[in-house]
């Protein structure tokens, strides 16, 4: 089980939590002049890396607010939170 | 529209008896009951925006800063209202049976043509009145929120999971006495579950350990 510190609520369970995938995925300018392999790339392909993911999540089972997290794939720990919209803290 | 008390039946109506059974079968450690129908109003607005917080402070009987909590899962107590922090631009506005209409007509009038929303949400949960000295004890043994009074008192409110139901747990006074604001299809399983929890209680020894050290607190 995860202790995830939301922004607002500070640390909760895991399972208050839904996972969004990773954050800073920006929807493309003109989605129009995107031909298929371009936009299937932004559907679809997202970094699989192993160590700091910045990655969203939601307090769905509390103040139900969207945030961005950096989480360590490896030991999961959560090295960061900030809300939506702030850039991504630095990570020593 | 609210229905004529004749015809209007709470959630947990047909366990009015056994929730009260609880305080005479814990020697007074816990009570439980149900407060039924109270008023539940839920407001959104821009909190950057002081005139329209102003207004709805205002309508609610409090001055700019003092009706709305910005910090977050704490509550407003203005008279027999409360004022819970839902998120950085929502609140609940809990009051007394029947006063919802009230209140949402003065809030709607309030926030005006600025952005927000105010609606009446006063059937979407009922509410679970947890008092007494091992109260404490008895809400942590399912929910995985720091209930400790170092961490949680009076004043403060969480959206969390009790026992896996999604409640909104509003602790109102250092009795300890709780509020837990359940929707109605998972009252009757919460308040079941609440009893059975009671059966624990009694069973273990340290129970008047616990309810002595609450004293001391």
């Amino acid at each position: 089980m995860l202790l995830i510190p939301c922004p607002w609520c500070g640390p909760r369970d895991e399972t208050e939590f839904h996972y969004g995938g990773q954050a800073h995925v920006a929807y493309p300018e003109d989605p129009d002049a995107l031909d298929d392999a371009a936009w299937a790339e932004y559907l679809f392909m997202r970094d699989n890396l192993r160590g700091p993911f910045a990655e969203r999540w939601s307090h769905s089972g509390g103040c139900r607010r969207w945030f961005n997290a950096v989480r360590d794939t490896v030991s999961h720990e959560m090295l960061a939170v900030y809300r939506m919209g702030e850039p991504r803290p630095e990570i020593p | 529209m609210t229905a004529s008390p004749a015809v209007r039946h709470s959630p947990l109506e047909s366990l009015g008896d056994a929730l009260a059974s609880a305080a005479p079968s814990t020697a007074g450690a816990v009570a439980l009951r149900e407060l039924p129908f109270l008023a539940q109003v839920d407001l959104r607005c821009d909190p950057s925006d002081s005139s329209v917080m102003r207004r709805v402070e205002a309508a609610l009987g409090g001055a700019l800063g003092t009706a709305l909590p910005i910090e977050p899962n704490t509550v407003a107590t203005l008279g027999d209202l409360a004022v819970l922090w839902l998120g950085p631009d929502e609140w609940l506005i809990v009051g007394s049976p029947d006063a919802e209409g009230a209140l949402e007509a003065r809030l709607r009038e309030a926030l005006g043509d600025a952005v927000g929303s105010v609606v009446d949400v006063s059937a979407n949960r009922t509410t679970i009145e947890v008092r007494g000295p091992a109260a404490r004890e008895l809400l942590a043994a399912a929910c995985s929120v720091d209930l400790h009074l170092r961490a949680f008192g009076p004043g403060r409110c969480a959206q969390t999971a009790l026992a896996r139901a999604a409640v909104i747990l509003h602790q109102t006074s250092d009795e300890p006495c709780y509020r837990i604001l359940v929707r109605p299809s998972f009252a009757t399983y919460l308040a079941r579950w609440l009893l059975d929890a009671l059966d624990g209680l009694e069973g273990l020894d340290d129970l008047e350990t616990a309810v002595r050290s609450e004293g001391r607190t």
